[in-house]
């Protein structure tokens, strides 16, 4: 296992992932297709901004400068976040944000497995709560993909249109610094049972996107951390 | 054609041992999708252990029209509860 500052970088990746989706999601609320969804959606936001909470407080207690997660979240600029590009990519339409949602949570689940079983006992405790619900997580996008894959010609088309879209992100997830390249074979996998179930093809193979773990984003996480930045940094030390 | 998915009537258990009770209902396409829209309206803040759905349209409700009738007659049975025996000391939770 990395030492503590390799173990800072890897808590602040994963927070950053955990985070920026949650936030991504959260603009769902209120705006989804029926209320069920609306509330499916708004509880998985939740509870990625809860392992966001923990994996950048552990991040913060490793860094050892006196940041706690809120600092880490709301007090550092674009540069400085570390996750992945594919969980900045805007919502477009529901099925473009299941195809997030799928290609990210089966990823998660099974680096989740593997940081729960691992030896560094405090990434292993977040690990260890966290499966659990994104095992959810891809349950619940992976049906999505089914009945909208295998359902109308609108909805089949939408979502091909929403997998091809996501698609050149994948590859970033599986960059070698977090050990995460021997999960592709399960992912890969995984994502073809899935599509095979749900009547779709593999998206063609895209020229990766690459970029986000070396804190190169696209133009739309600026936009979001406006938004989720601005309250704590326009009154700082305010208060619920 | 009717756009809106079927009604199911979504209960929870709320720990082993106990009975589902009803706790409310969820538009859905089908079952599966109906517990798991259940799960997230019902069971937020550890409401449950267990979820039955049922689609609306299989309950057959008794008539309020007829509830006189139906339920009226038990009201001056008072015999009828359990309440003339001596309960052994210890039995519990009756």
């Amino acid at each position: 296992m990395p030492g503590e500052d390799n173990l800072f970088h890897h808590a602040v990746r994963l927070g950053d992932d955990a985070l920026i989706l949650a936030q991504r999601l959260s603009e769902w609320c209120g705006h989804a297709p029926m209320l069920e969804v609306d509330l499916a959606l708004a509880n998985i936001a939740l509870d990625l901004f809860g392992q966001a909470t923990f994996f950048l407080g552990l991040a913060g207690k490793l860094e050892g400068q006196g940041r706690d997660a809120n600092a880490l979240a709301f007090h550092r600029d674009v540069l400085d976040f570390r996750n992945c590009l594919l969980v900045e990519q805007p919502n477009g339409d529901f099925a473009q944000t299941i195809a997030r949602q799928f290609l990210f949570s089966n990823w998660q689940e099974l680096l989740m497995r593997e940081i729960a079983a691992a030896p560094e006992v405090r990434l292993a405790a977040i690990g260890a709560k966290a499966v659990k619900e994104v095992t959810y997580h891809a349950r619940y996008a992976s049906e999505w993909v089914v009945r909208l894959g295998d359902g109308t010609e609108e909805s089949r088309a939408r979502m091909i249109a929403g997998l091809d879209w996501m698609w050149r992100f994948v590859d970033e997830l599986f960059d070698s610094r977090d050990g995460t390249p021997s999960l592709r074979p399960e992912w890969d996998a995984r994502i073809a049972r899935t599509l095979a179930e749900a009547n779709l093809e593999l998206p063609k193979p895209r020229r990766a996107v690459l970029g986000g773990r070396a804190g190169h984003h696209s133009e739309h996480l600026g936009h979001l951390l406006c938004e989720m930045q601005f309250l704590p940094r326009a009154y700082p030390g305010a208060v619920w | 054609m009717n756009k809106e998915w079927p009604l199911w009537e979504v209960f929870v258990r709320a720990k082993n041992g106990l009975s589902h009770k009803h706790a409310g209902s969820v538009h859905a396409a089908d079952a599966r999708m109906a517990v798991e829209a259940a799960r997230d309206t019902y069971t937020r803040r550890m409401e449950g252990v267990s979820l039955w759905v049922v689609p609306s349209a299989a309950i057959t409700a008794s008539d309020p029209g007829g509830a006189e009738a139906l339920f009226a007659p038990a009201q001056d049975k008072v015999y009828r509860h359990p309440t003339f025996y001596t309960i052994p000391e210890n039995v519990k939770n009756i």
